[in-house]
């Protein structure tokens, strides 16, 4: 019984892991059909918030360096939401119904987020605020202008050129300062470590429970919990989904469906944040940190179906059992209990191995999306063509 | 609507190139976190231009490998500045040329040719991964060139135009499982990343235990970088429900997700010690002390060892890099290598290529592990030790060999090289011959 129970709180546990990091996922892809390559990344910003607010509380002393955890899940949320909101604003608006651009956008971006993690310090990031100020600033004032329009291109290039200059100018000019050039981060991975009251764990039945697990399946709960209050009791939840039914039907009936894409990126970024701060507590943070999890996280998705929650935990907690049970070698246990032939033993003791286990769950994807190419729950009607 | 986005969109790109172009500039500035000092700048006799000589240095600079790879370019730079600081080699300054493999096994081969055909060195210190060796080997051995490799591997390889400075297995893998059957059990459960340098160590330590009397329960690998380790932590409490001994040889961001959840899961060092081959002390700062303290390593240096040499190497290193820094293994055998290349030119009195490898054999330098010399077989001799994490994150040496080991490339438990060595002083003996 016990070794039951084992098994599925283990399962569990991996589901919970790949349900976090697809629940963002789940909503800027499922929701709004955009493939954003760079929800690994901003699951990483997390992450490195996270590790930024536990340097913040390290010299606080005991009492507060056991709570960092708790602050550091809303600010995780609010870094990759800003991050996610500027991308959507930035990039991922022009490209709305062009995956393909989409794909290539979001891989472009996610490639410069890792690499600005690495070099990121105080001089790239003056610089980067210096060429801000002067193109939008500079854009802001010529606006108002009433020949806008006439000279508008010839204006942004000008603009884009003079503030790019500028600001490598400012940056070559002080790249000799070392305090002002020490990365923050640099390219080596950093240490985050859950505080002491989330280690070690409890054996209440019958075999080792470890706490950070726990924490993680309670707040999977809770973010689940917290966006399916947000989509279905919230008048912005319901703009989101009558915007993902129908946007032109929604645009005439007065929904800013540019804010609502916004609002709906960010959500979906700032729970990316959340997942990277879990995340940070069972493993490494470094630039490629989100790289681990990005195949899982759309794996999930797909399989669970566009659009729909229920599916996306179902797929995930499906896979994390799945996954548990074969590279465990459970699955092969339980075959042998019930004297199975020779060649079927034989057959899942060569897959209970942890990188066999990952290629028969693939396999398994596979032959589950022949048969259901639209996931587990497809969605219905006319927006399933969208 | 749709041209005006497009052009909006044109605008927008030119400004995201710009801003990559802008990241890659500060990439290339201060993603290796050094530059290449002019080796003319303060030099005991001033040098005149086209009168160094040229040496490459072949590392990843970039991607996931530049993590470790780029803290063994700092020995090297250190090395090297000292040796040019103390009036050169054959009173000529040394210039590093430095390359960037990218922790794509293609381009290393790729920048070796352009460094030997190109940059013509003399010679060129690289390379960290196994694959990343075996991608370049065939580029070496066309070329008759030379490589100076720094890293602890699997062995199995003797190359006349390469000089091994790591551990080979019977200099880092054996004696931790002989220490570890006399201490700390007979049972073993081997953990390791999905590639060569795992499988053969794990080869060799199964070979190794049912030769001594011990028993492998069980054996499991996870893909590069894979951070899902709840199945394994499983098998090794189904295996091993009493404690026993784990050695592993996980490499990269799988060592974090290992550690911490193995504390989850109550697997404390006191009755599951692992053995890890490819934790030094750069790894346990990124995993965090609080994690590893009580696990054990086995290496040739760690950054505690007590020898003058030491001492010198690491309050120079925190010197130049920064007292933050660590010194581990790795970095110790990139900074041996360039002085035994310096004294092998030394004593050929050139630098050409065939004279500098019959020196280099036998020569002896006085490391910060204490006193090493390159074997016949294009090895060194080492001394082991096994240590033991304390909390700040240094080792405790808990056990060392006598004096150095002679290196064994040809590993003797695995059937198909039991008896094989490896001589290059010798003309009728060469790569493999049967002892």
């Amino acid at each position: 019984m016990s070794t039951l129970i084992e098994g599925l709180f283990n399962g569990f546990s991996i589901g919970s892991v790949l349900l976090i990091a697809a629940l963002g996922l789940a909503i800027v892809f499922g929701l709004m059909g955009v493939i954003n390559l760079a929800h690994g990344e901003l699951m990483m910003l997390g992450a490195y918030a996270t590790f930024v607010v536990q340097n913040i509380f390290k010299p606080l002393g005991e009492p507060w360096f056991s709570l960092y955890i708790i602050v550091a899940i809303p600010i995780a949320f609010i870094v990759s939401a800003i991050v996610g909101l500027i991308l959507e604003r930035g990039a991922i608006r022009f490209l709305y119904g062009r995956p393909l651009e989409t794909l290539l956008a979001t891989w472009g971006i996610s490639l410069i987020l890792r690499q600005f993690v690495r070099s990121v310090n105080w001089l790239l990031f003056i610089s980067i605020g210096v060429f801000s100020l002067l193109f939008f600033g500079g854009m802001e004032l010529i606006k108002r202008r009433s020949d806008w329009e006439r000279i508008k291109n010839k204006v942004t290039a000008l603009l884009l050129v003079l503030s790019g200059g500028i600001a490598i100018a400012f940056y070559s000019i002080l790249s000799n300062n070392l305090a002002l050039t020490k990365a923050w981060f640099s390219t080596r991975n950093v240490d985050v470590t859950a505080p002491a009251w989330l280690r070690g764990g409890t054996d209440a039945f019958g075999f080792q429970i470890p706490y950070v697990r726990l924490f993680i399946i309670v707040l999977t709960i809770l973010c689940l919990i917290g966006v399916y209050w947000f989509l279905q009791r919230s008048t912005w939840g319901l703009k989101i989904r009558a915007v993902t039914q129908n946007r032109t039907m929604s645009s005439c009936l007065g929904i800013p469906t540019a804010k609502v894409d916004a609002l709906t990126f960010a959500l979906g970024s700032g729970l990316a944040g959340i997942a990277g701060c879990a995340v940070s507590l069972l493993g490494s943070v470094g630039p490629n940190t989100g790289q681990n999890y990005i195949i899982d996280t759309f794996m999930v998705v797909v399989v669970g179906g566009v659009g729909n929650l229920l599916g996306t935990i179902l797929a995930a907690m499906g896979i994390g059992v799945l996954n548990y049970l074969i590279g465990s070698g459970t699955l092969a246990l339980m075959f042998t209990n019930i004297k199975a032939p020779q060649a079927v033993l034989d057959f899942f003791f060569f897959f209970a191995t942890s990188s066999m286990a990952k290629v028969m769950v693939f396999a398994l994807i596979i032959t589950f999306l022949q048969i259901k190419p639209a996931g587990l729950f497809p969605q219905k009607g006319r927006t399933a063509e969208l | 609507m749709s041209q005006l986005g497009r052009r909006k969109f044109l605008l927008y790109s030119s400004t995201g190139i710009l801003a990559s172009l802008m990241l890659k500039g500060c990439a290339s500035e201060g993603g290796g976190g050094d530059t290449a000092a002019d080796p003319c700048a303060g030099g005991a006799n001033p040098c005149a231009a086209g009168d160094g000589i040229k040496v490459g240095i072949l590392h990843s600079l970039s991607g996931t490998m530049a993590i470790s790879e780029t803290t063994v370019v700092d020995a090297e730079m250190m090395a090297i500045d000292e040796i040019n600081a103390a009036g050169g080699v054959l009173g000529k300054q040394i210039i590093p040329v430095k390359e960037d493999g990218a922790s794509d096994w293609p381009t290393f081969a790729e920048k070796a040719a352009k460094l030997i055909d190109q940059d013509k060195v003399v010679t060129v210190f690289g390379c960290w991964t196994s694959a990343s060796r075996k991608a370049v080997l065939p580029v070496f051995e066309e070329k008759k060139h030379m490589l100076w490799y720094p890293v602890q591997y699997e062995g199995q390889e003797c190359s006349n135009n390469v000089f091994y400075t790591g551990a080979t297995p019977n200099q880092q893998i054996e004696p931790a499982v002989d220490w570890l059957l006399e201490n700390k059990g007979k049972e073993f459960f081997l953990v390791g990343s999905d590639y060569v340098f795992p499988r053969t160590a794990n080869t060799i330590i199964k070979e190794q235990l049912a030769a001594k009397g011990g028993k492998t329960v069980g054996e499991d690998y996870l893909p590069l970088g894979d951070t899902e380790v709840t199945p394994i932590i499983a098998k090794i409490k189904a295996a091993l429900p009493n404690g026993g001994v784990i050695f592993n040889s996980l490499n990269g961001d799988s060592n974090v997700s290992f550690f911490k959840q193995m504390q989850g899961a109550g697997l404390t060092p006191d009755k599951y010690p692992v053995m890890s081959v490819s934790v030094a002390e750069e790894e346990v700062r990124q995993i965090g002390p609080e994690y590893l303290k009580g696990h054990y390593a086995s290496w040739n240096y760690y950054q505690t060892v007590e020898t003058p040499a030491n001492n010198k190497f690491v309050a120079d290193f925190k010197a130049k890099y920064g007292e933050d820094r660590v010194t581990n293994d790795p970095m110790e055998s990139a900074y041996i290598m360039v002085y035994l290349w310096k004294q092998a030119v030394e004593q050929a009195g050139t630098t050409d290529l065939e004279p500098v490898r019959a020196a280099a054999v036998g020569q002896s330098f006085d490391a910060p592990q204490g006193k090493v010399e390159m074997k016949p077989n294009h090895h060194i001799s080492q001394t082991v030790r096994l240590g033991q994490v304390r909390d700040d994150g240094l080792f405790d040496i808990v056990w060392s060999t006598e004096g150095t080991l002679d290196p064994i490339p040809w590993n003797q438990y695995v059937k198909e090289t039991k008896g094989f060595a490896c001589d290059w002083t010798d003309p009728a003996k060469g790569e493999k011959y049967k002892a």
